[in-house]
């Protein structure tokens, strides 16, 4: 490169004249706007800002300029590359976007193909009901207490005011476990409700005390329809200072709501078991007919036989004599006890109509269901 | 307990629009639960009338003997022409007075009449048996009237076909209510309207001269009334309203004398029994058998007696089995009829037992012969005592009413002291009970209602009546309040509960474990726990297997599966077959829940106090007889587990699928879980994996042995696995601590290394691990050969180890050395050797 030169005059450089790079720029921008390609662009990129190019040669004429020529010449030059990249640009922009349609275009799947590659679980509903249920009353402040199934005899019944000659324990077909020699007074059995959960939780520690307990029971019932000889409970046990019957209400009517609904009446009918007293038996309005298939036989409702009213389940304010045997003063204490048939539940609740599909197993049946109900 | 409405009536004047369902609603509201309103005669529509039978005509030549009737049924065919019909039934007679339904009537079934021709004749109607008008099961022919009835008139009312009748599930507490006097007071009390009550009547004093009855267990029988009827006409039968309330209440009528005693305690709720005195020697005794007694009942059937069991008896022994079943030699004889003379004969002199029994005994009784009688179940709940005197009275007005009979003047009646009882109770505990104000005045109302008497103000003085020997408490007399104001007047008002712990941490486990398995592709199923000898043996167990000791039922569903299971399999491999069979080919399925393992030492659960709390040490003695019952997850595949598809190949369920499920449980227990190869039956002893938690062994997962899927029918490489949760998770739930993650850059380097066939993968892992020390953030094998090129009985693993460091970027050299360290440890422990790469 020549040195600074003041007797240079930049006017008579050939390749600085302002119309010869203004052509330069005007021929770049017309080949970048022409190139039908990226490939064909790129090549005029080379030939039109590579290092041969007429505005890189014009470029390299500046440093030999007298110094008060440089700035006007490095703007014209500087005008013009800009220009040009500016062209360079838009165009590669608008090639490479063309291709991207192209390409893109001929990649598309169909994407409604069936991707059943993972194989589905699920949970079982009684598991999920339960579970449902355990949580609204968590949320209340209740803890989930457990118990054996195999249980002894004597916190199944005698601890509930159920003596051995209790008319009421012929209710319940038990399930009785052989004792080591072979005859049936072990004491034990397969418990035939989750009660004696309750049992062990008063004796277990001091009130108040809020528990539900979820479980299976056993009752020697043959499998049918509406019968399981397995079936599953949620007890659910409240001891503390000023427990009424107007406390259950309350309780039981808001897992109601919860669980199933508001709108659908309730009906607090007197009943009998021994734990309780008074006792309950629990109706809800059915949800299918609302009561109107009763004494109407043109409108038959299957899901409560046409009698407008669904048994829950049982339920009532515990019996002191319950207390006394499970160590809680009932001068001080009281309490109310229920219990709920999940099964019954899920049949109403979901349409299920043959309590048999909650117990083979088939997953065809359970797959629905999913994680949670 | 089935109450004809058309009969509660009698007693409460009920309004006269009030249908049974009326009545059934109120008294649910009452605490009875009316299960059914049957509607009697609903589809029944006549013409239905008495007829006369005219004429007939034995028809010859059928299967069966066919008759030709002409039969006068007055004005009721509007001609007064004699009705031919055509009947089948032979126990009538010319001028009998029997049922005829005419054409255009229709009977229950609904079955519509109508004239039509058969066997040669015209028969326009037909002659009802007792069946056909629903009036009971009755199908010995047809129903032959009393000959008073005047041909032409209605059936329909003289029948009392249109009824309807309340059947009620009596629950224990409510023995009055298996009562027609019992469930009229409950329905009085509903509707507020006074109760006609049948048990006041006027009985004569007891005397000296009544049937000698001596009573040597007075605590098993406290009260013993008799009474004597002679002349009692052997050929009268119960009227026909007497037979249609027995009928409508589900009871056959059989002789009069029986009838009245079934309809006494129907209506009053006293069992009673009937002797045929001229079959009684001697004086009746009341005592507990003799050790080797038998009995025949009335059934027919002998019985060895109990000690225990409580005895009617006269000088000949034995003569019934106290408030259950009567004996066969003293029962009243059923009628007979000599064909010749037409003299009826049978018991004309009645003894009429009406006495009072302790529950227990006669509950224990009827259990122990298998014979839940109208009367048993009655003294099981409790009967009135005080009924016996009133029972005995109507029974003896209706056998001198209805059958002729002379009642004798003596009156037996033998009652041991009855203290009356009395129950203090605060005039404000129902409102404590209920959290609701009833008032004193409320309390005291309802109470008398229910019969009782009541004395004092704030602590109320109440004498239950006779009738209620539930209520022995302050809280049985407030139930009663708080039931006859009604339930819905209860307000519903929440508890103030105060702050739970939430679930703890081993319910949240085993929700987590659930989620994990489903999440995984697993379904979960619900297998019922009964396992008999055959599933364990299908299983392959050997003889001495602990897993074939398990808990036996006294009474199980099925005799084949006596035992509780100790293992999840045989449930749940029934349930992949029972989904295999259906059709449901690829399946993954879980189950959780308990097992059974019986204690090294069985013990029997001591039947505790209850009326203090038991001693800790008490209660570890029920404990103690209980079988340990450690909770488990199983699971079980078959078929594919990946499906193949569009994409590219699936794969077969296998071993590997089962060990990877015990990891997915074990992840959501947060334990680290290690896996040995072992032998143990159900599985394929080369393909079974020990899953221990430190040196604890927790389960056991893999492909299951041939014969076993052979033996259970399930594809061949059914995979399983099963792992007891509790165990698991006590190893487990430390917190976890966050890693330093760093952000200087990996090093990655592969080795491939050759070992014997025999060295488990997870050994030799073990070793590159420890050997490759700090730096190594991560090994993972990439892959397994065997064959040629890895050498004979050898295998070739490949692992990518990646490297770094928390504080500066690794130099290859770092890397490398710790990758030499590696190898150098695996050669060391393992004899791996470095394949030529």
């Amino acid at each position: 490169m020549s040195a600074p030169n003041k007797s240079y005059d930049p006017v008579e450089v050939e390749a600085l004249k302002p119309e010869v790079v203004e052509q330069a720029r005007d021929e770049a921008v017309a080949a970048f706007a022409a190139a039908g390609s990226l490939d064909e662009l790129k090549a005029a990129k080379v030939a039109h800002t590579g290092d041969r190019s007429p505005l890189s040669l014009a470029n390299r004429e500046i440093g030999a300029l007298p110094p008060h020529a440089k700035a006007a010449a490095g703007k014209l030059i500087g005008q013009a590359r800009g220009a040009v990249n500016q062209a360079l640009a838009k165009r590669q922009a608008e090639l490479e976007a063309e291709r991207d349609a192209r390409v893109l275009v001929e990649e598309a799947v169909d994407v409604t193909l069936p991707y059943d590659r993972a194989p589905r679980g699920a949970r079982h509903p009684l598991t999920t009901l339960a579970e449902r249920i355990e949580d609204t009353f968590v949320a209340m402040g209740y803890e989930v207490a457990e118990g054996p199934e195999v249980e002894a005899e004597w916190l199944n019944f005698d601890a509930l005011n159920l003596d051995q000659d209790h008319p009421a324990r012929s209710m319940q077909d038990t399930f009785f476990v052989q004792a080591p020699d072979g005859t049936p007074d072990s004491g034990v059995v397969l418990r035939t409700q989750t009660s004696p959960v309750q049992a062990r939780t008063m004796l277990d520690r001091e009130p108040p005390i809020y528990v539900v307990c979820p479980g299976r029971v056993y009752r020697t019932d043959e499998l049918d329809a509406t019968h399981t000889p397995v079936f599953r409970q949620v007890e659910g046990l409240a001891v503390d200072e000023g427990i009424t019957f107007a406390d259950l209400k309350g309780t039981i009517e808001l897992l109601v709501s919860k669980l199933i609904g508001d709108g659908l009446q309730l009906r607090w009918r007197p009943s009998y078991f021994p734990f309780t007293e008074p006792s309950a038996e629990i109706d809800l309005q059915c949800f299918v007919c609302r009561g109107e298939s009763v004494g109407n036989p043109d409108r038959p409702c299957r899901t409560c036989s046409s009698e407008g009213w669904i048994e829950l389940g049982g339920c009532g304010v515990v019996n002191p004599r319950v207390l006394v045997a499970c160590g809680v003063d009932p001068s001080r204490y009281s309490g109310f006890a229920f219990g709920l048939g999940l099964e019954r539940i899920l049949m109403n609740r979901h349409n299920v109509a043959d309590m048999r599909d909650m117990v083979e197993g088939d997953v065809r049946f359970t797959l629905p269901f999913g994680m949670e109900i | 307990m089935r109450v004809p409405l058309s009969w509660l009536r009698e007693y409460v004047d009920l309004p006269a629009g009030e249908t049974g369902r009326d009545v059934a609603a109120r008294l649910v509201r009452a605490g009875l639960e009316v299960e059914t309103v049957e509607q009697l005669g609903a589809d029944l529509k006549g013409p239905l009338v008495v007829g006369e039978v005219l004429s007939i005509e034995e028809l010859s030549g059928f299967k069966k003997p066919i008759r030709h009737c002409f039969v006068n049924v007055g004005a009721a065919n509007g001609t007064g022409e004699p009705q031919e019909i055509v009947c089948g039934a032979t126990n009538f007679a010319v001028g009998d007075k029997v049922v005829v339904v005419l054409p255009g009537a229709v009977l229950p079934g609904p079955f519509p009449i109508a004239a039509r021709q058969t066997y040669g004749h015209t028969s326009a109607g037909m002659i009802c048996s007792a069946r056909e008008l629903g009036m009971g099961d009755d199908h010995n022919g047809i129903i032959v009237l009393e000959p008073h009835h005047e041909p032409g008139t209605d059936a329909i009312e003289l029948l009392q076909l249109v009824d309807e009748v309340l059947d009620i599930a009596v629950t224990p507490d409510r023995g009055y209510c298996l009562s027609m006097r019992g469930v009229a007071r409950e329905a009085a009390a509903a509707y507020g309207l006074p109760l006609a009550d049948p048990a006041l009547l006027d009985v004569p004093p007891a005397n000296s001269y009544g049937y000698l009855v001596k009573v040597a267990d007075p605590a098993g029988c406290d009260r013993f009334v008799a009474r004597t009827v002679t002349g009692v006409d052997p050929s009268a039968q119960s009227p026909i309203w007497l037979q249609r309330r027995l009928q409508k209440s589900g009871i056959r009528p059989i002789s009069l004398t029986v009838d009245i005693t079934n309809y006494v305690m129907l209506e009053v709720g006293q069992p009673l029994h009937a002797y045929d005195r001229n079959r009684v020697d001697g004086p009746i005794q009341v005592r507990r058998a003799a050790a080797g007694e038998t009995l025949t009942t009335l059934d027919g059937v002998k019985r060895k007696l109990s000690t225990e069991d409580l005895l009617i008896c006269d000088n000949s022994g034995p003569i019934g089995l106290a408030g259950v079943m009567g004996g066969a030699t003293t029962e009243i004889l059923e009628p007979v009829v000599d064909p010749e003379t037409g003299q009826v004969t049978g018991s004309t002199d009645v003894i009429i037992e009406a006495a009072h029994f302790e529950p227990v005994a006669i509950a224990r009784s009827a259990k122990r012969h298998k014979l839940p009688s109208e009367a048993s179940k009655r003294f099981e709940r409790g009967v009135d005592p005080e009924a016996a005197r009133a029972a005995a009275q109507r029974a003896v007005d209706l056998l001198v009413l209805i059958a002729g009979g002379t009642a004798e003047a003596g009156v037996t009646d033998i009652a041991a002291p009855h203290p009356l009882r009395t129950i203090a109770i605060d005039a404000d505990l129902p409102d404590r009970v209920a959290g609701t104000g009833y008032g004193r005045e409320t309390v005291t109302r309802r109470l008398q209602e229910i019969g009782c008497t009541v004395v004092g103000t704030d602590i109320l003085e109440v004498t239950p009546p006779t009738w209620r020997p539930d209520l022995t408490d302050p809280y049985d007399l407030a139930e009663e309040v708080i039931r006859l104001e009604g339930y819905d007047n209860v307000p519903a008002r929440m508890p103030t509960v105060p702050p739970g712990r939430g679930l703890t941490e081993a319910q949240r486990f085993h929700r987590r474990a659930g989620v994990a398995l489903a999440g995984a592709g697993f379904v979960e199923v619900n297998n019922y726990p009964f396992v008999g000898e055959a599933a364990l043996d299908a299983l392959g167990l050997e003889p001495d297997d602990d897993r074939r000791r398990t808990v036996k039922l006294v009474n199980p569903l099925n005799d084949e599966e006596p035992g509780l299971r100790t293992t999840l399999l045989p449930g749940l491999l029934g349930a992949v077959r029972r989904n295999l069979g259906r059709g449901n080919t690829d399946l993954a399925v879980f189950e959780t829940g308990t097992v059974f393992l019986p204690k090294a030492e069985l013990k029997v659960a001591p039947r505790l106090p209850v009326d203090r709390r038991p001693s800790d040490a008490e209660l570890a003695e029920l404990d103690a007889a209980l079988p340990d019952q450690p909770r488990r997850i199983a699971v079980a595949l078959a078929g594919e587990r990946l499906p193949s598809g569009w994409w590219g190949k699936g794969a077969q369920a296998g071993w590997a699928d089962a060990v990877e499920a015990a990891r997915t449980v074990a992840r959501a227990a947060n334990v680290e879980l290690t896996v040995r190869q072992a032998q143990r039956a159900p599985w394929h002893p080369g393909r079974c994996a020990e899953l221990l938690v430190g040196d604890r062994v927790v389960g056991h997962a893999g492909e299951l042995h041939p014969r076993v899927t052979k033996a259970l029918h399930l594809p061949e490489r059914t995979a399983a696995m099963e792992i007891d949760v509790d165990l698991l998770f006590a190893g487990g739930g430390q917190r976890v601590s966050g890693p330093a993650v760093s952000s200087y850059p990996v090093a990655t380097q592969d080795v491939a290394l050759i070992v014997d066939a025999a060295v488990p993968a997870a050994e030799v892992e073990a070793a590159l691990r420890d050997g490759a020390g700090a730096l190594l953030e991560a090994i993972r094998l990439f892959d397994v050969f065997t064959g040629e090129q890895a050498g004979e009985g050898k295998k070739s693993l490949a692992y990518s180890l990646r490297f770094r460091a928390g504080d500066r970027t690794l130099t290859a050299d770092e890397a490398s050395a710790a990758r030499a360290n590696a190898v150098a440890v695996a050669g060391e422990r393992t004899g791996a050797v470095l394949r030529g790469v």
